[in-house]
């Protein structure tokens, strides 16, 4: 049924057909929406036999979480930004007990400085906490993507992150087609998880593992993700018969046939390339997207696959690993030898424009990193004078103030 | 045949012997029936406090339930010396996951029991002082705040005993541990017990390793009521505290009977129950055979600290009545 609906509100709706049994809540920006519409959805009935539960942290959500899937409930909750930090310790014990968990991150900017807005910082610093990442482009897509991440979740055994970007997605409002109870339910069957703590059939679990099976249940981490690679691809296959529309999949390509230049990116802002990428073919630059849906596991030879005529990749990430440049660009290099060129964009939620966009695209040589749209003059005025001073201090005020012409102290 | 005169072996105790008692008000260890929750062959030091608290507590608990008990267990001792892979102790479905976060497993279980309509199946949460009153205690309060259906015990040995006997919040003044070298300092203190009453929950008591069958009826209580209860149980440590391993409940017994560690039981945010000092005795009697207190008796006397201690006791008896006129 198609609705106009925000994005929050279409994934609240999405999660609420799945029907989750314990879902828990604790609030971040830009995450809000998503829990209220489920503690409205769960109030009303909607949901059928679930338990709403307000909790006093991020750490207790993904902990209600664990203890809600290990007594056989399909649990999720939603998070962002500092809220996923404050459960990393959980997301690595969700994932290493083999907790099929599922949950929306809301993707916002670590701090400090504190920032509300959008960029992949958040869930990027989580790739290796043993979650399969999916990245979603669309509110569509990040409808859809939930649908088929507890199908996923309970198939693997292995708790899924379904990210989508702050305020662009989950603030938008946008035209969705949302499917019916009938269709989830012929798609997502029941949870039946192998093993739940049951009095009839006592089990200890999280028991402590020494160096002499470590390793081994490691690789079995391991080896579980990678099988996501294989069965993404036909689930999204099923699920474009069952639903009539493409959606997920391990990766999305955009005029790739003949680019000589490919542009790599995550999430909204494939919209914004997609577009550029028209401006600019229509001036004859052979130039393509491919969008990764998948993150974690990370699709090698898909990548591999699609950037296989590529002479140029330019990998445009929302996140900035400090000490080296980009994550998404350090995956990417895993799985071609031509060169390789991190733009870093949108960091905090700063605007990625297609003027922008084109002019970095089409620039004749890059760095080996940009950072698009950076103040120069700014940040080496700030470097040189923190040079002269040799002390430590405030980073984020020295910049502001000389921003805002405020003198120095 | 010679007269063989009958031997009452605990006379001039208050103890009662189980074989003195109608098999209805018997101990649940002096059932043949008990459950053995946590069964022998775990790697418990000898004279842990801890495994006896929870052997006593769980086997009570799965008595109360019929037998119908699922437990979340912190990171700590506990966890470490019952479930040494691939081997466990555990007879009842049980989880450890993290460190901190123990009271919030718990209310997950107990949300996913109740939306999956199975009433019957109560849960227990249990951790070690670190785990309760330091790490765990965010989600313990917000379990309390919510008043989730779990029943989280505190098995309290005073200190980070399965790392090396570190200071916890729990750690009492004047204690020497790993990091508190020359003695705790005297603080406020941090009151779990009370602050779990502050908390409006429909029970709290506190209760030790010497008094088993005290503890036993508090377990049993705890589970006719739903929502949180709280009940922080005294389990001495020998090696932590430094006292021989046979020492262990008679550490208990002076740390309730010198007013140390009171022992009661509240409902609704009334204390219904007090254990009463029979003889009361000076607190020297109960730091003396711990060598974590042996600074404050040699090379000299620290009768400044020795009083301070006392008068925390005295504060304790007065406040909860624990002395007959």
């Amino acid at each position: 049924m198609l609705k106009q609906l925000e994005g929050s509100r279409a994934v609240a709706e999405a999660v609420a057909l799945c029907r989750p049994e314990v879902i828990c809540a604790y609030p971040i920006s830009p995450q809000t929406h998503i829990v209220e519409a489920l503690g409205e959805l769960v109030a009303q009935g909607a949901v059928g036999r679930c338990e709403f539960i307000n909790v006093e942290s991020e750490f207790a959500a993904m902990s209600v979480a664990i203890g809600a899937s290990s007594a056989g409930a399909r649990a999720y909750t939603a998070t962002a930004s500092q809220g996923l930090l404050f459960m990393a310790e959980a997301l690595f014990n969700a994932s290493g007990l083999g907790l099929p968990i599922v949950m929306t991150v809301a993707n916002r900017a670590i701090g400090a400085p504190i920032n509300i807005w959008n960029d992949h910082t958040d869930s990027m610093s989580q790739r290796d906490c043993g979650w399969i990442q999916l990245f979603a482009e669309t509110n569509q897509e990040a409808l859809d993507l939930h649908i088929q991440a507890f199908r996923l979740a309970e198939e693997l055994s292995l708790p899924v992150m379904v990210c989508m970007d702050g305020f662009i997605l989950t603030h938008a409002y946008e035209r969705v087609d949302m499917p019916t109870q009938q269709q989830v339910d012929a798609y997502l069957p029941p949870f039946e998880p192998r093993q739940i703590l049951d009095p009839k059939e006592p089990v200890s679990i999280g028991a402590m593992v020494g160096p002499e099976a470590f390793t081994e249940v490691r690789y079995f981490a391991h080896a579980k993700q990678m099988q996501a690679l294989e069965l993404i691809p036909g689930w999204a296959d099923e699920f474009r018969r069952a639903f009539g529309r493409e959606s997920g999949g391990l990766l999305h390509t955009y005029r790739i046939e003949d680019a000589d230049t490919v542009v790599v990116a995550l999430g909204s802002v494939l919209g914004t390339i997609k577009d550029t990428v028209d401006e600019m073919r229509a001036r004859g630059a052979r130039i393509g997207v491919l969008g990764i849906t998948c993150f974690r596991p990370w699709p090698r030879d898909a990548v591999q696959q699609a950037l296989a005529r590529a002479k140029r990749v330019i990998v445009l990430e929302k996140s900035l690993a400090v000490g080296i440049g980009g994550i998404v660009s350090t995956n990417v290099r895993t799985t071609c030898d031509v060169p390789i060129y991190t733009v870093i964009a949108g960091l905090g939620g700063r605007p990625i424009t297609r003027a922008s966009l084109a002019k970095v695209f089409g620039a004749a040589s890059l760095d080996h990193t940009t950072f698009l749209d950076l103040d120069r003059p700014l940040v080496e005025k700030v470097l040189k004078r923190e040079k002269e001073l040799r002390r430590s201090g405030p980073r984020a005020e020295q910049i502001l103030k000389e921003k805002h012409g405020v003198p120095a102290r | 045949m010679a007269f063989q005169p009958v031997k009452y072996y605990q006379t001039g105790t208050f103890t009662v012997g189980n074989r003195l008692l109608p098999p209805e008000t018997r101990s649940v260890q002096a059932n043949m029936r008990r459950t053995n929750s946590l069964n022998s062959g775990h790697r418990a030091c000898q004279g842990c406090g801890e495994a006896l608290g929870a052997r006593y507590a769980i086997d009570a608990a799965m008595e109360a339930t019929q037998r119908q008990l699922v437990a979340a267990n912190a990171t700590g001792c506990l966890e470490v010396f019952s479930t040494p892979y691939p081997e466990t102790s555990w007879q009842i479905p049980w989880i450890h996951s993290l460190f901190g976060n123990t009271a919030a497993v718990a209310t997950g279980i107990a949300a996913a029991l109740k939306a999956k309509g199975k009433n019957d199946v109560r849960v227990i949460a249990q951790g070690g002082d670190g785990g309760t009153t330091d790490i765990g205690f965010g989600c313990l309060s917000g379990m309390f705040e919510r008043n989730d259906d779990v029943l989280y015990i505190c098995y309290d040995n005073e200190a980070y005993m399965n790392t090396g006997v570190q200071r916890s919040s729990a750690t009492p003044p004047a204690a020497r541990t790993a990091t508190t070298s020359v003695g705790n300092k005297f603080g406020q203190g941090k009151n779990v017990p009370a602050i779990a009453i502050a908390h409006g929950i429909p029970y709290v008591a506190t209760a030790t390793i010497a008094h088993l069958r005290d503890l036993e009826a508090k377990v049993r209580r705890a589970m006719e009521f739903r929502g949180a209860r709280y009940i922080h149980i005294y389990v001495s440590c020998p090696l932590g505290w430094g006292h021989a391993s046979d020492q262990s409940v008679r550490i208990a017994r002076l740390a309730k009977e010198t007013g140390i560690f009171p022992v009661f039981e509240v409902e609704h945010g009334e204390v219904v129950s007090v254990a009463k000092i029979r003889k009361q005795l000076p607190v020297e009697e109960y730091l003396k055979p711990q060598k974590r207190f042996a600074h404050l008796f040699s090379p000299k006397v620290n009768s400044e600290a020795i009083s301070r201690i006392q008068e925390m006791a005295d504060r304790n008896i007065r406040k909860f009545g624990l002395l007959d006129a």
